[in-house]
């Protein structure tokens, strides 16, 4: 075993034992860093990304086993942070990472518009469908739902909610047991969580009467991922709404409390975004890297990953939700992304949210 | 250069066409590049600018008054308009009243000068990045707020500058198919408009040597020119030859009696044995030979006439000097002293277009019929008379009898008159160079002046050079 795995292997214990995406938010900067690759290489590429390491960790040693001459410095950072520093490396033109990798795909978006990326075509990046590339300098990997998680033994089978209006409809009688038991992404704090909320918010109407209900049966916002599937499985929590789809399958796996629903109205897919900052060094790796990841070895690593959700294949069966295709709705990587990040918007979004959570 | 020119003018018609379309095709091509480029841009120009102008509208009317201050939900459907050009970087700001900006790019700048012009269009850079911005004004007057918050909304130029492309691009292939038409066209056009040349030669070619009829004249207009003058040559090529078979008859039907009669005489002279009578056999021989010398000048110079009337170039002759030289050479004086001639000029020169030694054989011919038949005096002379040019012999005889007057001129009035002398033949000379040179032949007896032989030719006027 060498070093790097066994480091590997504690970090993957520590990601089970302490809520990691916890730290994600707030500007805590970089989080964690894990070097990849054998030791006597030279050539190192840094890979910033919000996804945790433990996740990610086996896609970065798929494709080092194809590079072998190459080292990956994986630094994990929060959303707002990764923005921050990559927007701060771009206005200095100075080299921070070869690639950055980010669920907050707005603020990709935004980098991108604002000429922080390097372009590359390729026929693979070529295959990807309209909606996942912009420019030829923003591409997305991974393919996740944002999916409603309950507590298997506390909602009764004929509780859970398929769809929105289910939701809406559990939570509308006065004395709901639901009351002060759904939970869902702090925004203020999670920009995936803004995210989410605001393409519900474009989505459909349902988003009004939904952030309504949650108001008014004092629905819990809180941060993060792990934090809020542990709640469920615990109890503390009955349901969970807008969370992604794949830490809560990553953590069905091990606790089989808590069941997940794709919304069969309509379901969210968010496709991770990649970009090559235009001052990257090592920009050739990273052009290798993300090739890498959209061709079928890469696809195969993530999808173990759970990052390209089985979640989405019909025919996966098991506990599985069907869905109609239509029902499927990826973000998008267009310039229309960038109207979340408008500061006089988000402001008029979060004051409306705020309302409706006044908070602890 | 000249060298070019040179080839150029033995290029065959189908090169000349070719070369012709070619400089128009890429003229046009160059021209039709620009102008569908020029077009194409200004019409990626204003489609690109509506939807930044609709962006902006609808980025504009989401502005609302809050506390007093403007806020602001961007419109997802404004940039989704923008995202038409799906490329391209997305630009905006909102500025408040103060010229603070309220959400956007601080970096997008208006340009100088603008600040207080309303709404519009203009071109900047957007990260370093050329690029298009509609600017629209919302005016506020409420309680709280009173002022004009400005949306500038731009786009990067990569969906125009392709739809640019893709129309002159377009317009290209258009062109390029027109212009194989053209050559296609071309070539079926040149190779129809030569055939007639073609069969016109191939016509010609396969022609009889003795067939000097008119070409068949039912070939394109253009062509007629030619075939005309074809036509004109090969008619002037059979009047010709026609002479010469006449002449050639003629010849041997003039020296057939003659020589028919030196052998008569000849026969009588062996046969004879009186001395007396041999002498004057010998005189009659004589005098024979003499007439027929005179009857071969005279056809040798009636073929220099017929010759020279067909192919010599006229020129402008001066008719007193004909008579002059005519009276010089004196052949009259060494034949017939006892005949008296004079000459009689005017002052006035007289000039015809002629040829010079026709008609120096045509008055030699009525000098010598005038001292033959005529009686003395004899007068030579050229004059304008009745604004008409003459060159004429007179003398003072009674001239020929009516009858032989009638067929004078004639080439056959041979008749009388030739059969002892070749007067005929003379005058038939003057007539043949009087045709030639579009004048006439004219005998006149008058009761004083006697018998006179003229040519008659329009004078050549100033003009006629």
């Amino acid at each position: 075993m060498t070093g790097a795995s066994i480091l590997r292997a504690l970090v993957a214990a520590l990601a089970v034992a302490v809520p990691v995406s916890c730290f994600t938010s707030t500007g805590w900067g970089q989080e964690l860093v894990e070097d990849f690759g054998a030791e006597d290489v030279d050539r190192v590429m840094v890979l910033r990304s919000t996804t945790d390491i433990s996740v990610f960790g086996p896609v970065v040693d798929a494709f080092l086993q194809l590079r072998p001459d190459l080292k990956i410095r994986y630094e994990q950072w929060g959303s707002n942070a990764l923005y921050r520093i990559s927007r701060q490396d771009c206005r200095d033109a100075s080299s921070g990472a070869d690639v950055v990798i980010s669920s907050g795909v707005h603020q990709m978006v935004q980098l991108v518009n604002e000429r922080c990326a390097s372009r590359y075509r390729s026929r693979l990046t070529e295959q990807l469908p309209e909606a996942l590339r912009w420019r030829d300098e923003l591409w997305g990997i991974t393919r996740e739902p944002a999916v409603i998680v309950y507590n298997r033994e506390l909602v009764p089978e004929i509780d859970v909610p398929r769809t929105r209006f289910d939701l809406l409809d559990l939570l509308r009688p006065s004395g709901t047991p639901y009351a002060k038991r759904v939970a869902t992404y702090d925004i203020e704090e999670s920009g995936l969580g803004y995210l989410f909320a605001f393409a519900d918010f474009q989505e459909a109407s349902t988003f009004g009467a939904l952030q309504e209900s949650f108001g008014r049966t004092e629905a819990v916002s809180t941060c993060c991922s792990a934090d809020i599937i542990r709640g469920v499985a615990e109890g503390r929590y009955l349901i969970a709404y807008n969370v992604l789809g794949s830490y809560a399958q990553a953590y069905r796996q091990q606790d089989d409390r808590i069941g997940i629903v794709l919304p069969s109205d309509y379901t969210l897919v968010l496709a991770r975004a990649l970009m090559i900052p235009i001052a990257a060094r090592n920009e050739a790796a990273a052009d290798a890297f993300l090739d890498f990841l959209l061709s079928s070895e890469g696809t195969f690593a993530l999808r173990k990953a759970l990052l390209i959700s089985p979640l989405l294949e019909v025919e996966d069966g098991g506990e599985a939700e069907t869905l109609s295709p239509t029902a499927l709705r990826p973000i998008g990587l267009s310039p229309s992304l960038m109207v979340a990040l408008d500061a006089m918007t988000r402001e008029t979004f979060l004051r409306r949210w705020r309302a409706t959570f006044p908070g602890p | 250069m000249p060298e070019f020119f040179r080839r150029l003018a033995n290029t065959s018609l189908t090169a000349r066409v070719a070369l012709g379309i070619a400089l128009l095709l890429v003229m046009g091509g160059v021209f039709v590049s620009i102008a569908a480029f020029a077009y194409g841009r200004e019409a990626a120009r204003s489609a690109y600018d509506r939807l930044l102008l609709g962006a902006a509208n609808d980025i504009a009317s989401a502005i609302a008054v809050q506390d007093g201050a403007p806020v602001i939900e961007l419109p997802v459907s404004a940039f989704e308009l923008l995202a038409f050009a799906p490329d391209d970087r997305i630009g905006y700001r909102l500025i408040g009243p103060g010229g603070k900006t309220l959400t956007g790019y601080d970096e997008i700048v208006l340009p100088a000068g603008r600040r207080e012009i309303g709404d519009g269009f203009f071109d900047g850079t957007f990260f370093g990045e050329p690029a298009r911005f509609a600017v629209v004004s919302r005016r506020f007057a409420e309680r709280t707020l009173n002022g004009t918050v400005k949306v500038v909304v731009g786009q990067t130029l990569l969906a125009r500058n392709e739809m640019a492309l893709d129309i002159t691009r377009k317009a290209l292939y258009v062109l390029v198919a027109s212009g194989f038409a053209m050559v296609l066209l071309a070539a079926i056009v040149v190779r129809s408009v030569l055939r007639p040349l073609e069969s016109i030669a191939g016509g010609l070619s396969m022609r009889d040597p003795h067939d000097l009829t008119p070409i068949d004249t039912s070939v394109p207009k253009e062509t007629t020119v030619m075939i005309s003058a074809l036509n004109g040559f090969m008619a002037r090529l059979d009047r010709q030859m026609n002479s010469m078979r006449h002449l050639i008859s003629d010849t041997a039907h003039q020296l057939r009696t003659p020589v028919a009669a030196l052998r008569a005489q000849a026969d009588l002279f062996s046969d004879e044995t009186d001395p007396a009578r041999k002498d004057q056999i010998a005189g009659r021989i004589r005098t024979r030979s003499e007439s027929l010398g005179r009857l071969l000048d005279q056809m040798l110079s009636q073929a220099l006439v017929i010759h020279r009337g067909e192919s010599v170039r006229r020129e402008k002759v001066d008719l007193r000097d004909i008579a002059l030289d005519v009276f010089e050479e004196g052949d009259h004086a060494v034949l017939t002293p006892e005949v008296e001639v004079s000459l009689d000029l005017g002052e006035e020169p007289v000039i015809v277009l002629a040829d010079g030694p026709s008609l120096k054989e045509a008055v030699k011919n009525f000098l010598s019929n005038a001292v033959t038949h005529g009686r003395s005096p004899v007068r030579i002379g050229a004059a304008l008379n009745g604004g008409k040019a003459e060159i004429f012999v007179e003398d003072a005889g009674k001239g020929p009898d009516e009858a032989v007057m009638a067929k004078l001129g004639s080439r056959f009035a041979r008749g009388s008159v030739s059969r002892s002398s070749s007067a005929g033949l003379g005058l038939a000379i003057a007539h043949a160079v009087g045709d030639a040179f579009g004048g006439k032949l004219v005998l006149q007896k008058g009761p004083e002046t006697g018998f006179k032989a003229a040519l008659v030719f329009e004078p050549a006027g100033e003009a006629a050079t």
